[in-house]
């Protein structure tokens, strides 16, 4: 096939010599020589130059081990895939693979490949590809995850149903990372369902800060539009602002807005508001505008003043983002001129500025002008109409108009400056001039009959259609103001009628019909030869209202009732216009978007909901039980009743709780500085729950009772302390009792230490017994937890384990890899001194349950340790945990030794059993000072695990040990006299 | 969200397209050539622009048009300021950001674009992390790449990524411990034909060259913080011990970034270090006009006025100008009717001062109106608002770091009308 090469001026031949060279690179051995073919394919990409006939040798590469060879190959396959869908799919086993690599980076960049191939025979390896990453560990895979959905989505929108479920999930990630990615995939894929957010909603607020910039953008377009939707209005009319109220909200109780009292805002509603004010600050515009427009649409309309200063200081910026702000600026003084008052000066016009820049620091500056500063804005604006740029000068001339209109007080003044333009050198000023002054003197008349005369003399230097039409319809509107001039100017026009422009013309015989009505005796003649040319023009517009115009006017015996009435018709009073800002409607659009740049509304733009009348249920958001952090700035104190209603609950729902609460407690702990308090409060929270679990307990022994119904020779341990829980514990195991079920119910910190005393044995007897499987079953009912626990406990001991030492931790964060798993984290660390292989938790688990086991750790140098994360799924609590820890540990051969007691008889019987073939003797010359007993007993000590002796023979030390199989040692001393 | 992406030189050549989605066709293009053609100057080009199907949100910066295709609403700030962001990285990242090193750089370009944005949202922008994933072109680099073959890329995520302080990365090392700090003022003003100010405000920039090791904390202190009126900061400031103590307390990137900006109230008086004597007149017959321009200090705290230079904008009908200045020099261009008269340092003894006739095209009105006059200047040590630096304390490492401040004064958008 020959390349296309519409877009280039290369022939194909030299075209395809070109990329034979090419493929020749790629299909060599050299590394150096495909990655410079690569180089230069993309350098063909970017200049939009083809290069798809290339794919077959490229994507044989997606494989190499060269990390930039990859990303470029990357990038030509997600140029090119959709094009060579059958190719693209070679590629896939690759990112299949390089999905289940332990580095995240290169797990993320395969799902960001993978994703962007816009293959619909993948949608499936996709969806799952997704649903995978979305539970990894890391939280930039997850983040791509984010990205991927709403690829996918564009790919296959059927897939919705599942894309939301992970959406979903991934919304309660609380990474930072994750959130600006999650939330732009929820505006895109499921903008309408709101009810995903309530859980989040708090949790979205606190994180704000730290999510980066972008995505502090898209979050906060969302909950702009969120709140609008669950809570009501601030802005009520007669609403009450005073201390108080704010007083009532933070130490309400009840948080019902009642109607007939002040408005109370909701504390989420606050929330909101409080957490965006700091990003007010940000270096990012975007983020400015974002949260500016919130507070424009959210906040109470005496808070809204914050947002100027900021908005203000954006107009230091770059010439586009100066543009878009201004037009947000625009938009709100016309609303709220108080707010944009004080910084007026810096709307001042320079002569470096473009041109729609100046126009729209022209409308601010109209729309903010009051009786106060009018002065001086007028001052300012007559600068301006001096300015070389004419449209410029043509567009002041408008905003003066506009001045004169609103304030009539200075109406007078404008009028005479306007005037004074009429003699301006430039055409476009005194056309604009004398179209402002028209709708000027509409609003009144009669006390400016010289200016309109001085129109009629300027008639006839004004050559601009629009300005000539303009001074007909005023001589015609008001001729009996200027009952000289008017036939005059009439009798002008007459003689040029032909070579006007239609606009003219048509307005010649408005003046025309006008005069004749009212001094029919100057104009009769005129106003017939004026209507004859009209009835033979060219533009039927013309014709049509000249046809008109004499079947109203001159009376004849067709003519009916009408022409009676033609006086009242063509002479009635008419409405003076009313002058306008362009940005008069366009508050209708969010502000910041792009609909509202345009003033149009663009494909994908979600309209903001007026406030509901009635706050929709606000319990919806309550995602914790005892606040954390948040508590005391939220102004809540928790209701007992609500407590008692929790306590009862059903089961699964205190687990859900308690996660999430496990949630909130981490982020919030993420901000520092409430870091100390939170900590406090989960100490009390902690006692207090502890207190409150009596009804908890007995609960829990009647489910004792159950169990102990159930399963008679389960032994159950209750009430017991749990120093005497671990032991029996370990007794059991070490009696080799396999199943082991224990109810518990104790505080729920204990049954935390318990857990992790049980995992510990678990783990601790796997190493040990290897093929041993346990099975310890722990039904535990836990209450939320409340505290984190800091410190880790010992897992393996590295005596125990060989030199391995693990350390483990409950992180109680919920499990990324799912929802009812508990999350582990083992610290590995390696304090023998040679490296351990190969650790991993064995694949063989007899019952089936649910661990995810971490990746294996290749390889662990001595004194380094490791951290690895996983998560056991305990089932809600009933079914056995149970896993084995697998470590290959290359011991040296002295380990392998036992020592073993034997008379020195017996040591050389046996020793006399093991000659020839099994025996093996070395010479090993030592230094005077090491050749005491002890030093050697020491030095040999040290390396082999060996029992001593006792030898009759002073110089002979013998040693004994054993594996399988006795090995005899014998040590002779050999004194050497030198 | 972001679609595509078309980098225009000024003369209207695509050099580059990239796509983060399905490929558009540049033809999309053609509505933008057809705005530019509109605008005459490349600044008055509509930074929005609306075709049938696609919305194009353009920049124009370093006599490039950054142009990007949307499909769908998104806040117009939203992909400026990325835009912005892209530039600014090519700047970082090749020294200048022009069509020459951009072409030059094809392949890094398309790196970096690649990493910035997935799917159109923006991924990594944060100039640490670009670094670590791509790293940027340097001689003694490509010179080693091209013998051993490694590559400019990164292997291993970018600590700075994962952390909740993604503008620094871990394992920063120094043999010397520096941090210095510039202190910008820019007067932006307008003067009238009097010489006294339509409006003056100050506006400051603190940016930071910080090279630290380790993970230190900074505090920076002010001896009159009062003076600030609006700040924004990096996204390492905290912003709340900054609304409760005034300190600007941070984790600083490591290398240079900018620290803070800042506005002092436009209610406190602002000192003009300069004054001008202008006199620009065009004759009604003879086609032809006078310039005389002087410049003296005016409020300058007793610090000399340097690198002075002053622009006029001539109306279209100056043809040529036949001036002599006493100190420095001019240049008059015809294309651009701009004037430029570089002046240099100014001496209080002896003011500088341009004199001279213009030349106009015959036959045409003589201007309306005058050109108004466009200043620069600078002055060293000197931060015009009296803002000064009390204390930097370095928290959480143990070495002595290096410390420096420096202040200087420029005009910003400084301007006097005649």
């Amino acid at each position: 096939r020959l390349p296309k090469t519409a877009r280039s001026n290369t022939p194909p031949h030299i075209y395809i010599t070109m990329n034979e060279d090419l493929k020749e690179m790629l299909e060599s051995n050299k590394e150096s020589l495909k990655l410079e073919a690569m180089k230069r394919i993309v350098g063909l990409i970017a200049k939009g130059k083809n290069a798809y006939e290339l794919f077959p040798a490229v994507v044989k590469n997606v494989a190499s081990k060269n990390i930039e060879l990859k990303k470029l190959v990357y990038v030509y396959l997600v140029r090119y895939a959709e094009e060579q869908q059958d190719l693209a799919l070679l590629s896939i086993s690759t990112f299949q693979r390089a999905l289940k690599d332990p580095n995240q980076l290169i797990r993320a960049s395969a799902l960001r490949v993978l994703s962007s191939i816009r293959v619909p025979i993948i949608v499936p390896i996709m969806m799952l590809a997704i649903k995978e990453a979305a539970t990894d560990l890391s939280p930039y895979v997850r983040k791509t995850a984010a990205h991927a959905i709403q690829k996918l989505y564009s790919l296959d929108p059927d897939q919705k149903e599942h894309l939301i479920e992970v959406i979903e999930k991934l919304l309660k990630d609380k990474s930072t990372l994750v959130a600006g990615s999650v939330v732009m995939a929820f505006e895109e894929v499921c903008p309408d369902r709101i009810d995903l957010i309530h859980k989040n909603y708090r949790k979205l607020c606190n994180l704000l800060v730290d999510v980066e910039e972008w995505g502090q953008v898209v979050i906060i377009h969302m909950l702009t539009r969120y709140a609008r939707t669950q809570f009501v209005s601030p802005w009520r009319e007669d609403a009450v602002f005073d201390e108080n109220s704010e007083k009532t909200f933070y130490d309400s109780e009840g948080r019902r807005v009642d109607q007939s009292k002040p408005y109370i805002m909701d504390p989420d509603h606050r929330l909101l508001l409080r957490n965006t004010k700091p990003l007010l600050q940000s270096r990012n515009t975007a983020v400015v505008m974002a949260v500016s427009q919130l507070y424009w649409h959210l906040a109470p309309k005496h808070e809204l003043s914050i947002i100027t200063k900021s908005l203000v200081r954006l107009l230091r910026s770059h010439r586009e983002v100066q543009y878009i702000v201004l037009q947000n600026i625009a938009t709100m003084s016309i609303q709220r001129k108080g707010m944009f008052e004080p910084f007026m000066k810096s709307f001042y016009v320079r002569s470096t500025d473009a041109t729609h820049i100046k126009t729209l620091k022209l409308e601010i500056l109209t729309n903010l002008a009051n009786e106060a500063n009018i002065s001086t804005i007028l001052r300012e604006l007559q600068t301006y109409v001096k300015s070389q740029d004419k449209a410029f000068a043509a567009a002041t001339i408008q905003a003066i108009g506009r001045c004169a209109t609103n304030i009539s007080e200075v109406t007078d003044t404008c009028l005479n400056g306007l005037v004074l333009l009429l003699s301006n050198r430039d055409e476009t000023v005194v056309a604009e001039s004398v179209v402002v002054i028209k709708k000027l003197l509409q609003t009144q008349p009669s006390q400016h009959s010289d200016i309109i005369k001085h129109m009629a003399k300027l008639f006839d230097s004004i050559t601009v259609p629009m300005a000539r039409a303009s001074i007909l319809w005023l001589m015609g509107e008001y001729c009996e103001h200027v009952p000289k001039n008017a036939p005059d100017v009439l009798r002008k026009m007459a003689k040029t009628f032909i070579s006007e422009e239609d606009i003219v013309k048509l307005q010649t015989v408005n003046l025309a019909a006008k005069l004749y009505l009212s001094n029919s005796k100057q104009t009769k003649l005129l106003t017939q030869y004026i209507l004859n040319l009209g009835k033979y023009d060219q533009n039927y517009d013309i014709r049509d209202r000249t046809r008109f115009i004499r079947q109203l006017i001159v009376p004849n015996e067709k003519s009916g009732a009408l022409s009676r009435y033609a006086r009242r018709i063509l002479m009635a009073p008419k409405p003076a216009p009313v002058l306008q800002s362009a940005f008069k409607d366009r508050d209708r659009f969010q502000l910041g978007t792009l609909s509202h740049t345009l003033n149009s509304q663009s494909n994908g733009y979600l309209e903001l909901s007026d406030w509901p009348a009635v706050a929709p249920d606000q319990s919806v958001r309550i995602v914790e039980v005892v606040e954390l952090a948040g508590a005391p700035l939220l102004g809540k104190s928790k209701p007992g009743k609500s407590a008692e209603k929790f306590y009862s609950d059903s089961e699964e729902e205190e687990e859900e709780e308690g996660s999430s609460s496990e949630d909130s407690s981490s982020s919030s702990s993420e901000e520092s500085e409430s870091e100390s308090e939170s900590e406090e409060n989960s100490d009390d929270s902690n006692k207090s729950s502890s207190s409150e679990s009596d009804s908890e307990k007995k609960k829990k022994t009647l489910k004792n009772k159950k169990l102990q119904q159930q399963k008679p020779d389960i032994l159950n341990i209750t009430y017991l302390p749990p120093q005497i829980i671990q032991k029996a514990l370990l007794l059991f195991i070490m009696t080799k009792f396999f199943s082991i079920h224990i109810v518990l119910a104790f505080s729920n910190q204990f049954v935390a230490n318990c857990r992790c005393s049980l995992l510990c044995l678990c783990v601790f007897l796997a190493c040990q017994f290897d093929a041993v499987s346990w099975h310890v079953r722990v039904s535990l009912q836990a209450s939320f937890p409340v505290f984190v626990p800091e410190t880790s406990h010992e897992l393996l001991h590295r005596m125990t384990g060989k030199g391995l030492s693990a350390q483990y931790r409950f992180t109680r964060q919920p499990c990324i890899y799912g929802n009812s798993m508990v999350s582990l984290q083992l610290t590995l660390s390696n304090s023998s001194d040679q490296a351990l292989e190969n650790i991993h938790i064995s694949e063989k688990s007899s019952t089936g349950q649910n661990i995810h086991r971490f990746n294996a750790i290749e390889r662990l140098e001595p004194q380094a340790s490791v951290t690895v994360s996983m998560g056991v799924d305990f089932n809600d609590s009933t079914q056995a945990a149970n896993f084995q820890l697998c470590v290959s540990i290359q011991p040296a051969v002295g380990e392998l030794l036992l020592p073993i007691t034997m008379t020195e008889a017996d040591f050389t019987k046996e020793q006399g059993k093991l000659l020839g073939m099994n025996e093996s003797s070395a010479t090993i010359t030592m230094t005077p000072e090491n050749i005491s007993s002890q030093s050697v007993n020491r030095k040999v000590v040290s390396v082999a695990n060996l029992g001593v002796i006792p030898s009759s023979q002073e110089n002979i030390h013998r040693r004994c040990l054993n594996l399988t199989k006795p090995t005899f040692w014998n040590v002779i001393k050999k004194t050497n006299c030198s | 969200m972001i679609h595509s992406l078309f980098l225009i030189s000024n003369a209207g050549d695509l050099f580059l397209e990239k796509h983060w989605k399905s490929v558009i066709s540049r033809s999309v293009c053609d509505y933008f050539f057809e705005a530019r053609e509109k605008a005459v100057e490349p600044d008055n080009v509509p930074p929005v622009i609306r075709t049938p199907h696609h919305y194009l949100i353009n920049i124009y910066r370093e006599k490039i048009f950054f142009v990007s295709v949307i499909q769908t609403e998104v806040p117009p700030l939203f992909v400026i300021e990325f835009l912005h962001r892209v530039a600014e990285t090519f700047q970082d990242y090749f020294g200048e950001c022009s069509e020459t090193t951009i072409k030059d750089n094809v392949v890094i370009v398309y790196e970096l674009l690649e990493e910035m944005l997935d799917n159109g949202f923006p991924l990594a922008t944060e100039s640490n992390i670009l670094k670590e994933l791509i790293r940027p072109p340097t001689i003694l680099r490509s010179m080693v790449n091209t013998i051993t073959g490694s590559s400019n890329v990164g292997e291993t995520l970018p600590t700075g990524q994962l952390s909740t302080i993604p503008w620094r990365r871990a394992g920063v090392k120094y043999t010397s411990n520096e941090a210095y700090f510039d202190v910008v003022e820019e007067i932006d003003a307008i003067l009238d034909k009097s010489g006294t100010a339509v409006f003056a405000e100050i506006q400051g920039v603190i940016d930071a060259c910080v090279k630290l090791s380790g993970m230190p904390d900074l505090t920076l202190s002010f001896m009159n913080p009062r003076l600030l009126d609006d700040v924004s900061f990096h996204p390492c400031v905290r912003y709340k011990r900054w609304e409760s103590e005034r300190v600007i307390s941070f984790i600083p990137p490591d290398g240079n970034f900018q620290l803070m900006s800042y506005h002092i109230s436009a209610q406190n008086l602002v000192a003009i270090p300069v004054y001008v004597k202008q006199n620009i007149s065009f004759f009604e017959t003879g086609s032809s006009g006078r310039l005389d321009i002087t410049v003296g200090p005016k409020q300058t705290m007793g610090k000399t006025l340097e690198c002075l230079v002053v622009t006029v904008h001539m109306p279209k009908v100056v043809l040529s100008a036949n001036l002599s200045a006493t100190q420095g020099t001019y240049n008059y261009d015809p294309v651009t009717k701009i004037l430029v008269w570089d002046i240099g340092k100014l001496n209080p003894q002896k003011l500088p001062n341009l004199k001279g006739s213009l030349s106009l095209q015959s036959g045409a009105p003589k201007p309306e109106e005058n050109p108004s006059l466009n200043i620069d200047l600078k002055i060293q040590q000197l931060a015009i608002s009296g803002l000064k630096v009390n204390r930097l304390d370095v928290y959480g490492e143990k070495y002595k770091p290096f410390k420096g401040v420096k202040y200087v004064t420029k005009a910003g958008k400084f301007q006097v009308r005649t």
